[in-house]
């Protein structure tokens, strides 16, 4: 601040007063058509989350108190121990496909060569349509009689699995279905990061006959740890919401062996009636959210390499 | 092995997993045009007898023409007011000194932390409320405001220079003039990344219309392709005709938009 502006402030005149306060009524009156909502609909809603999670309540009934009861039977319910496995099962099957295969884009789309464009629009573009559209077509694909996916297994001799129609086989299909989805914005992600390093170390090394795998291990890798931190952090935040691509591929089924955390709060609250606590698996997963938000601030300082 | 030869397995292995990824898409147009597909009929590739018949049953024996509308009547609305809510927030942010500033623009941000998928309840119940349940107004109101579009914005208006207001202020222009004739022309990539993102998070939406709307004719894309399971259950014909119908203008538009939209997906990791 200048001498000027911070005498200003210490001794105002009645009118630089009335200016300010001018100006902060207009600067709220253009916040207000985006804060009104956003109390209205995400932060007075969470408030009344954790109101209802300590409520047994079946969305008709009036809210009766339980305290902390909903969350004691969180714990010892199996079904919700179950939905948080198979959503781990499917943040540790996605994250490594996306990440390695993304990782791999990334690189060979880094150089430069005709067609590069092309090639980096067509693995992006399953990242623009709808899950639910995509679900469709992979029920398609991976249809155990009549898809296309195990046809081609069959000449090569492999007896194609159940796919989406077997228990063993149901998170398997989604996380295929869903790491052909997110590869493209994986590499896109880390095309940003490739494209922000700095290219005289990459120069030196190679004038000193690095070849390109020690340059990779030693070079670019570490340089490029807060890009691939960040996409382990967003792939976490976003695999523990699934549930449209569960929806429309197995409904988490068959015999809920696909049955996702999202999943769980949606059928609690509109097919058993259990509102109350489903609003207490919200608040879970609420808190795990946070908490990878939280793991995210403390280990961009504690082990990104930022140069 | 030298180096041009290695580049060019590179090269030819990257066009060989293209081919994979893009597979998936032409089966499905393919299996579209295959009348009887996965009962009487199998697709090959490029359709022996290509026909439109499943796209006919899609129009006749589902409002599909009506879900289309649906879908893009929301996307246009929820775009136009997501924008005009957070670019007044982002002018704010960018060119006033008020008290609070800093704390209200951090709760902003905190805002992006709470998903839908937490508010699920809650929100249903005050929807349920306000009398919303199977309206439109019930699917928008809840996405009125994005505080990453406040962000995305607001870092764009930053970087436009003091001087071109100041300019205006002297010549008499107000605040509404100055935000709508200087602020908004200088921002117009980051309108025109935001609106993309705005447009496509709402096309796509699923969950949240999922809770609200009812009628199959109030149905947007998504929730119709869901339900088309229901209806053909083995009719894949009818189904890949669906989602192609589905995928098409999101398609059409990353055609021409691709740059705005993988600059805002590298730029900020929403996608």
């Amino acid at each position: 601040m200048t001498a000027t502006a911070a005498r200003t402030r210490l001794l105002p005149t009645a009118t630089a007063r009335g200016r300010q306060r001018r100006a902060t009524a207009t600067a709220y009156l253009f916040l207000a058509p985006s804060a009104i909502p956003l109390l209205l609909f995400v932060v007075y809603p969470m408030f009344r989350a954790a109101w209802t999670s300590l409520h047994e309540w079946n969305l008709l009934s009036e809210k009766s108190w339980v305290g902390l009861d909903n969350y004691a039977d969180l714990v010892s319910d199996p079904e919700t121990a179950a939905a948080f496995l198979h959503t781990l099962y499917y943040v540790l099957g996605v994250l490594p496909l996306t990440l390695v295969g993304g990782l791999a884009l990334a690189l060979g789309l880094h150089r430069a060569f005709r067609g590069r464009n092309l090639l980096r629009g067509v693995y992006f573009l399953p990242v623009v349509t709808s899950w639910i559209a995509v679900a469709i077509v992979w029920r398609w694909l991976l249809n155990p009689s009549v898809g296309i996916v195990n046809e081609a297994l069959s000449w090569i001799g492999i007896d194609g699995p159940g796919w989406w129609t077997d228990p063993a086989w149901s998170m398997p299909s989604i996380i295929l279905a869903s790491a052909w989805k997110d590869l493209g914005y994986v590499m896109v992600l880390l095309l940003a990061g490739l494209q922000a390093l700095p290219t005289d170390v990459q120069e030196a090394a190679m004038i000193d006959g690095a070849g390109w795998w020690r340059r990779l291990r030693s070079i670019t890798l570490p340089l490029l740890t807060p890009a691939l931190f960040f996409v382990v952090v967003i792939t976490l935040i976003n695999g523990f919401q699934v549930f449209d691509q569960v929806y429309a591929m197995t409904g988490g089924g068959p015999n809920g062996s696909s049955e996702v955390v999202v999943m769980r709060i949606y059928d609690m609250t509109f097919r058993y009636g259990e509102a109350g606590l489903a609003s207490a698996l919200s608040m879970v997963l609420f808190l795990v959210i946070l908490l990878i938000t939280l793991g995210q601030m403390r280990g961009e300082r504690k082990w990104v390499n930022y140069v | 092995m030298s180096r041009r030869w290695t580049g060019t397995l590179v090269n030819a292995l990257l066009v060989a997993g293209a081919l994979t990824m893009v597979f998936p898409f032409l089966w499905t147009l393919s299996t579209s045009l295959t009348s009887g597909a996965g009962l009487s009929a199998t697709p090959s590739l490029i359709p022996a007898e290509p026909s439109l018949e499943a796209y006919r049953t899609l129009f006749t024996s589902t409002p599909f023409a009506r879900v289309i509308l649906n879908s893009v009547g929301l996307a246009v609305a929820v775009t136009v007011i997501q924008v005009t809510t957070s670019a007044t927030a982002a002018y704010a942010f960018a060119r006033f000194e008020f008290p609070g500033r800093r704390v209200i623009f951090a709760l902003y941000l905190a805002t992006m932390m709470i998903p839908m998928q937490v508010l699920l309840v809650p929100l249903f119940e005050q929807m349920r409320d306000y009398g919303l349940i199977d309206s439109y107004l019930g699917v928008i109101l809840p996405t009125m405001a994005s505080a990453f579009g406040v962000f995305l914005l607001r870092q764009a208006m930053v970087t436009v220079p003091r001087e071109l207001d100041e300019a205006a202020t002297i010549d008499g222009a107000g605040h509404v003039r100055v935000f709508a004739r200087i602020i908004l022309p200088n921002v117009r990539p980051a309108l025109a990344t935001f609106s993309i993102f705005a447009f496509m998070s709402s096309w796509n939406a699923f969950l949240w219309p999922l809770v609200i709307l009812r009628s199959e004719e109030m149905k947007t894309l998504p929730l119709a392709l869901a339900s088309l399971q229901g209806q053909f259950t083995t009719e894949w014909d009818v189904m890949m005709a669906g989602s192609i119908v589905s995928i098409l203008p999101m398609l059409a538009i990353y055609i021409f938009a691709q740059k705005y939209i993988i600059q805002g997906v590298a730029g900020s990791g929403i996608k």
